[in-house]
């Protein structure tokens, strides 16, 4: 049987997404190794999740290089870009179940569509996913039935149905309580030291950047570039970036006269 | 293997049976303990699972099982899975499992994975008595709901008319709008054709007769006394119920409605009355304006093919309709419109809140504006019979 090879390893080189005319971030370069938690932080608005989307193939860069592997990501054909997305898996911000199907159709759908798998085998690998992530009993609810916490973990379950490379995580701890927080953070990096996944994730959660994250890139919404590089803690305690210590230390910068969040973006 | 098999059938009593061999893995049984060798990548996506490995296993009999992991390859959630079944199994069978011999990203794993499944409770099915009982008062709650819209529909919509409700004047207009002008187009395109299409049967069969003239008079009453209503309503079914259904229920899946609820504000004033008063209020201009397009419809096929002067047949179709015939039509197209829009605001506010409840919502209203129309569209023409209009 053909194997796709689906790189575990990201590697991004001058790259600058925006829309249009308007440019979120430009020159970013980082890479991402193999069984790493990466961490996207920076402010609300200043293109974490764009970047996010022009890694997972819904947003082109208008210029840069996405390897995932060794691969050229964005220069594949549409045919092979979908096919290294399979080794892709992405939990949405509030999860993005299909409503229309039990939480286990959910997690079984990619592998019916995608795979050649007999269904006894789907059953039983859709009942260890939803085991993995804590869900063992709900297979058979709908996801409108379920609290926030439990649609992010059906959401990983279903990222994990193929079991990705990759995993991309869009703001997991927004939304929960802390309790439910830490559980994730838990569960993702038990992941990543049980399948070895590579995990990327978009946050602005102070302790799960801490808990869990081993690298990351900070972005600047005023110089639209990164301006750090590091692991969260490693920044909180050494950068002296002026935004960078404000936000890693929950503070406001020194410049901040008028205590708006966004105000960079409005000019 | 099949030789090892059947020597194993064969030689099950006297000896001990020999190693036991599935995709990567190979089981050695020695007494009551059997060490599994595991080896080779377990890929999910690529092998699949194996699906009487569990059972193989435990029919050697062994009570202690071991694993030897060392020759793993690359491994997923296939090799998981196929540990959890077995040790679930080994549970319910009171045999010990030694995961030693696993690697410890697995092991991690698999105590992620644990976690026992509640026993299913499955609802009972219930007698065909209790479910058509069970149906029977569904039917009669929903109709009771249906009056009271109705009721609420009349009660709220005299006191708007009046000035006394909370309705703004911007939801209604904007209703106004989509339910009037924005369905001009196509309300033309359709009653011309009907016009039209009349026109060219009645031609079919009253020419043989020499009574072309008489086409006026069949294209006058048809559309003014049905057509023209029906078929006005059988579009703003489609155009506008099914945009109020899909529209509401939409509300619903992203918690608008529970927005409002919170906030206080009524959603009958708010979200249903603009709508009702819109298609009510629009549906008898609309009326008139396609009994006008599908006369001119008749007229235009008529004067074309018959021979019939357009003096003649604005004459003949002036004479053949009368006040009466416009009053049942106008009674018939405010009816319509009022079901329509109380089917299409009712469906979307009972909808569920997934993306395919609205989907289903949208069709629900439609048919049922559609069959609502079309059923009321013969009480009328009883009624009308009746009293000799």
């Amino acid at each position: 049987m053909n194997t796709p090879s689906l790189g575990s390893k990201l590697d991004v080189e001058g790259l600058s997404i925006g829309f249009g005319e308007v440019i979120v971030q430009h020159d970013l370069s980082f890479k991402i190794e193999t069984g790493s938690i990466f961490a996207i932080m920076g402010g609300s608005g200043c293109g974490k999740s764009s970047l996010l989307k022009a890694m997972i193939g819904l947003l082109r860069p208008s210029a840069g290089v996405i390897h995932v592997g060794t691969e050229d990501y964005w220069a594949a054909s549409d045919e092979r870009r979908a096919e290294i997305g399979q080794g892709f898996g992405v939990l949405f911000q509030s999860g993005a179940l299909w409503s229309s199907m039990t939480v286990a159709e959910n997690v079984a759908l990619p592998m019916r569509m995608l795979t050649t798998l007999d269904d006894a085998s789907i059953i039983a690998l859709v009942r260890i996913k939803l085991f993995l992530v804590g869900l063992g009993a709900a297979g058979n609810v709908m996801p409108a039935d379920l609290s926030g916490g439990m649609r992010k973990r059906a959401g990983l379950a279903r990222a994990l149905a193929l079991d990705p490379k990759i995993l991309f995580f869009d703001e997991p701890s927004a939304g929960l309580d802390p309790i439910a927080a830490k559980r994730l953070d838990d569960l993702i990096r038990e992941l990543r030291d049980g399948f070895g996944t590579t995990v990327v994730m978009v946050s602005h959660e102070l302790p799960s950047l801490f808990d869990i994250c081993d690298d990351g890139i900070f972005l600047d919404a005023a110089t639209k570039t990164a301006i750090a590089h590091g692991a969260p803690r490693k920044l909180r305690d050494e950068c002296d970036n002026p935004t960078v210590h404000a936000f890693m230390n929950r503070e406001r910068p020194p410049d901040d006269r008028n205590g708006g969040g966004d105000d960079h973006d409005i000019r | 293997m099949i030789k090892a098999l059947i020597k194993r059938q064969t030689s099950r009593d006297e000896n001990p049976p020999p190693a036991l061999q599935g995709r990567g893995w190979v089981a050695e049984v020695d007494g009551d303990h059997a060490t599994i060798t595991l080896s080779g990548d377990w890929i999910a996506r690529i092998s699949g699972l194996e699906a009487d490995a569990v059972p193989r296993i435990l029919s050697t009999g062994a009570h202690t099982i071991a694993f030897e992991g060392s020759g793993l390859g690359q491994w997923d959630s296939a090799l998981i899975a196929f540990l959890s079944s077995l040790r679930d199994a080994a549970r319910t069978g009171g045999i010990a499992l030694d995961e030693e011999g696993l690697p410890a990203s697995a092991r991690r794993l698999l105590a992620l994975a644990s976690g026992t499944i509640p026993p299913a409770t499955r609802a009972k099915g219930k007698s065909l008595l209790v479910r058509t009982g069970l149906r029977g008062l569904g039917f009669t709650a929903e109709a009771a709901e249906v009056a009271a819209l109705v009721g609420a529909a009349c009660l709220r919509g005299g006191a708007a008319i009046r000035g006394r409700s909370l309705m703004r004047g911007t939801d209604l207009l904007s209703c106004m709008r989509d339910a009037g002008a924005a369905a001009l187009p196509i309300v033309t395109v359709v009653n011309v054709l009907v016009g039209g299409i009349l026109a060219f049967v009645g031609a079919v069969q009253l020419r043989r007769f020499g009574a072309d003239i008489y086409v006026a008079s069949l294209v006058g009453i048809a559309v003014v006394r049905e057509m023209a209503a029906l078929m006005t309503a059988i579009i703003m079914s489609g155009r506008s119920g099914g945009a109020y259904a899909a529209t509401i229920a939409t509300m619903q899946g992203s918690e608008e409605i529970d927005a409002l609820r919170a906030v206080g504000i009524p959603l009958f004033d708010y979200l249903v009355l603009p709508r009702i008063l819109a298609l009510t209020g629009m549906m008898p201009i609309l009326y008139l304006y396609g009994c006008a397009v599908g006369i001119f419809g008749g007229f235009v096929v008529a004067v074309a093919t018959l021979n019939l002067s357009p003096m003649s047949f604005i004459e003949e179709t002036r004479s053949a309709i009368s006040g009466s015939q416009f009053g049942l039509g106008l009674a018939k197209s405010l009816t319509f419109g009022g079901l329509i829009a109380i089917a299409g605001c009712r469906v979307g506010l009972r909808a569920g809140r997934s993306a395919a409840d609205v989907g289903q919502a949208a069709t629900t209203a439609v048919v049922a504006s559609i069959v609502g129309v079309i059923v009321l569209d013969a009480i009328f023409a009883i009624c009308a019979n009746a009293l000799g209009i």
